[in-house]
């Protein structure tokens, strides 16, 4: 088995362009988040987080011309460009793969004005994947995932196997999704639509917010290739599933509580911080405590980054990650915005301002519709 | 009140694609929910988007829906208070 | 030399026919699906009523299943969390996803559905085999053009290798519009079943895959 390190990383969410962009702004405490009156995206108006268009066309334009690509394509050539540069890999090597994490892809085809912009094929998520892969010229079929909310943790671990099986070097990985009237429509049918800023965990938190980001991170077999002098490896990571509802959280945490546990045995260490899910949904938090809880967490400093970046579905596992090892390199603990009274039956250690010490690993935690659940670690070297 | 609830029993079974029941094996009385039909959380969602959907009605709190939701009976009393109100 | 997984069970369904094993357990007759896959519930006996609430892709992918393990008890052999679900499709959930759609199109008639909405992601077919079986283990769903076997293969061996699963479903699950297909394998390491039909080989996949159309 091969230790897998970071290389480097990029976020883009409405908070910025990069991921120290995006930690500088949380670290003085801002949300991306907003009242959103659209009405092309919904007749009622909503919160979420939403990257300024002016600014995606105006940094999209120093890369191409921005007629030619979808919002979602730019978002995430944008992020995969940020991550690229001035990394010396050879992205036409066939030891490198990339990878596609996204829940919806280019969804807002389907609206009817949209429906004959780019080609009926644009809509397909393997189409997508397709056209990124040429335009950075990456030799091998990119691999998409669609695993609901875990597909950024899921491809992460997904490139963390394929690197220890010794089948590739190096793994692109970008995680994208938009708002759009289709989510949050679905969305909003479910009534888990928070009615302010996402409160993760919070006594009078009342739903989600929903946030577009493109996240990405790159996998290597090769330590010299990251871009940081401090090497972060990633650890073991599972997938499970709880095996009860199809979008009910498990009121024991059964398929997160696997996950965890499973994660526990293999690593020796003690866990310095935890990256939850914490959508701010009265039933996703309370599970996840149930699960960290059994799996005796609960004194672990533990965070959620939804308050600044709202859900951002198939990115949230890659910027999440990403934004958790921007912590471990910096030592810092970001405070769980959106959060001020506990409202959680097991209680647990909420990281509810900056910390500033030594932290040398992080659990990263996620769940999705479907009954899935994942959990990764990161760690120093 | 009888017309009300053999209708609400039919647009049940559609909106709910309970294939393998017919209107006559629905007690109007019974708990929809944990017994009787067992509906789940998505079933909960769907009843309040079929009585906005075809009476115009619409359950403002999460209280409110679980006593109007209880039972068929009780969606209906609401639906005819609706029609007065 | 590391030894090759065994498929120790596959299941096909296509317009034309149900195949378990190789054997043709079922002859369509050029019905629709909603017609085909309620036949095919009734035929087999499933009794399983949350099947009429499912979407096309998840009906599919649950029949395929059912078939396939229809005279398997996995849970009395592998503990619910070794076994997995591996599947992957290029459509993704796009019929769900029209449906969705077709919902908001009309803002005088603006009433999406909550059970239409949690269709429209292509893991949810997963998650409604894993709450029928009771298993734990690790769920995955690529989107690809056309079916990868030579990845699908690579990526199974090694969540074997890394003792991630004990036992494998995995197997390409597809619904666009009016197409439909599905081809799904039970895989066990050789030392585990002596039913071994072929080996999870990329090839053999492939040929079992092509046979289909």
């Amino acid at each position: 088995m091969r230790d897998v390190f970071i290389a480097s990383d990029n976020i883009i969410t409405s908070l910025g362009f990069t991921t120290i962009e995006n930690a500088n702004i949380m670290l003085d405490g801002n949300t991306g988040i907003c009242l959103v009156e659209d009405k092309l995206i919904a007749p009622f108006p909503f919160y979420a987080s939403i990257i300024d268009s002016v600014k995606l066309n105006s940094q999209f334009s120093c890369i191409a011309d921005p007629y030619h690509f979808s919002r979602f394509e730019k978002m995430s050539i944008c992020s995969i460009k940020d991550a690229i540069s001035g990394m010396d890999i050879d992205y036409a090597d066939p030891r490198t793969l990339f990878i596609l994490s996204t829940t919806k892809g280019n969804i807002d085809l389907l609206e009817s004005e949209n429906k004959n912009k780019y080609g009926k094929d644009r809509i397909y998520l393997w189409n997508t994947a397709r056209l990124i892969q040429h335009f950075f010229n990456f030799s091998n079929e990119p691999v998409v995932i669609s695993n609901a909310c875990i597909s950024g943790v899921q491809a992460i671990i997904t490139g963390t196997r394929l690197i220890n099986a010794g089948i590739y070097d190096n793994v692109i990985i970008n995680g994208t999704d938009i708002v759009s009237e289709f989510v949050i429509s679905g969305f909003n049918s479910f009534k888990s639509l928070s009615t302010g800023p996402c409160r993760p965990f919070d006594k009078t938190r009342d739903g989600l917010s929903l946030g577009e980001g493109s996240g990405t991170i790159i996998l290597t077999s090769k330590p010299s290739l990251s871009k940081s002098k401090e090497k972060i490896l990633v650890g073991e990571g599972f997938t499970t599933n709880d095996a009860n509802h199809i979008s009910g959280p498990s009121r024991t945490g059964e398929g997160l509580f696997l996950a965890i546990n499973r994660l526990l045995k293999k690593i020796p260490a003690e866990i310095d911080f935890i990256s939850a899910h914490g959508t701010a949904t009265p039933y996703n938090d309370e599970m996840e405590s149930i699960a960290i809880t059994r799996a005796e967490l609960q004194s672990v400093p533990v965070n959620s980054f939804k308050g600044y970046w709202g859900h951002t579905l198939g990115a949230a596992g890659i910027i999440e990650s990403v934004m958790s090892v921007y912590s471990l390199r910096n030592n810092v603990l970001i405070n769980t915005l959106g959060y001020h009274e506990m409202g959680l039956t097991n209680p647990l250690a909420i990281i509810d301002r900056v910390i500033r010490k030594e932290i040398n690993n992080c659990l990263k935690i996620a769940s999705g519709f479907g009954g899935c659940n994942a959990a990764i670690i990161f760690c120093k070297k | 009140m009888e017309q009300v609830i053999l209708k609400l029993k039919e647009e049940i079974i559609a909106a709910l694609n309970l294939s393998e029941m017919k209107p006559e094996q629905i007690d109007e009385n019974a708990p929809l929910f944990i017994d009787g039909l067992g509906l789940d959380s998505i079933d909960a969602l769907e009843l309040t988007v079929l009585l906005e959907k075809k009476y115009g009605l619409k359950i403002k709190t999460a209280e409110e829906g679980k006593k109007v939701l209880y039972s068929v009976k009780t969606m209906a009393a609401f639906i005819l208070s609706g029609k007065q109100g | 030399m590391k030894k090759s997984l065994i498929v120790s069970s596959f299941c096909s369904v296509t317009k034309k026919e149900v195949t378990l094993n190789n054997k043709v357990i079922y002859k369509g007759s050029g019905n629709d699906f909603s017609d085909l896959s309620n036949d095919i519930y009734t035929k087999f006996s499933i009794g399983y009523p949350k099947f009429h609430k499912m979407d096309n892709l998840s009906k599919l992918g649950f029949l395929s299943v059912e078939l396939l393990l229809s005279d398997k008890n996995l849970n009395l052999k592998y503990p619910g969390e070794e076994i997995g679900v591996i599947f992957m499709n290029s459509a993704s959930s796009l019929d769900s996803d029209r449906h969705h759609q077709d919902t908001l199109s009309n803002r005088e008639n603006y009433f999406p559905s909550p059970s239409i909405f949690v269709y429209t992601l292509p893991n949810v077919v997963i998650g409604e085999i894993c709450i029928r079986h009771k298993f734990y283990g690790e769920g995955n769903f690529f989107v690809a053009e056309k079916f990868n076997t030579d990845f699908l293969v690579s990526y199974i061996e090694e969540l074997f290798e890394c003792n991630a699963i004990q036992c494998c479903i995995a197997g390409w699950v597809e619904f666009d519009g009016d197409d439909f297909e599905s081809l799904v394998f039970l895989i066990e390491k050789p030392d585990k079943t002596d039913i071994g039909i072929v080996n999870f080989e990329t090839d053999i996949i492939r040929n079992i895959y092509e046979k289909l159309k």
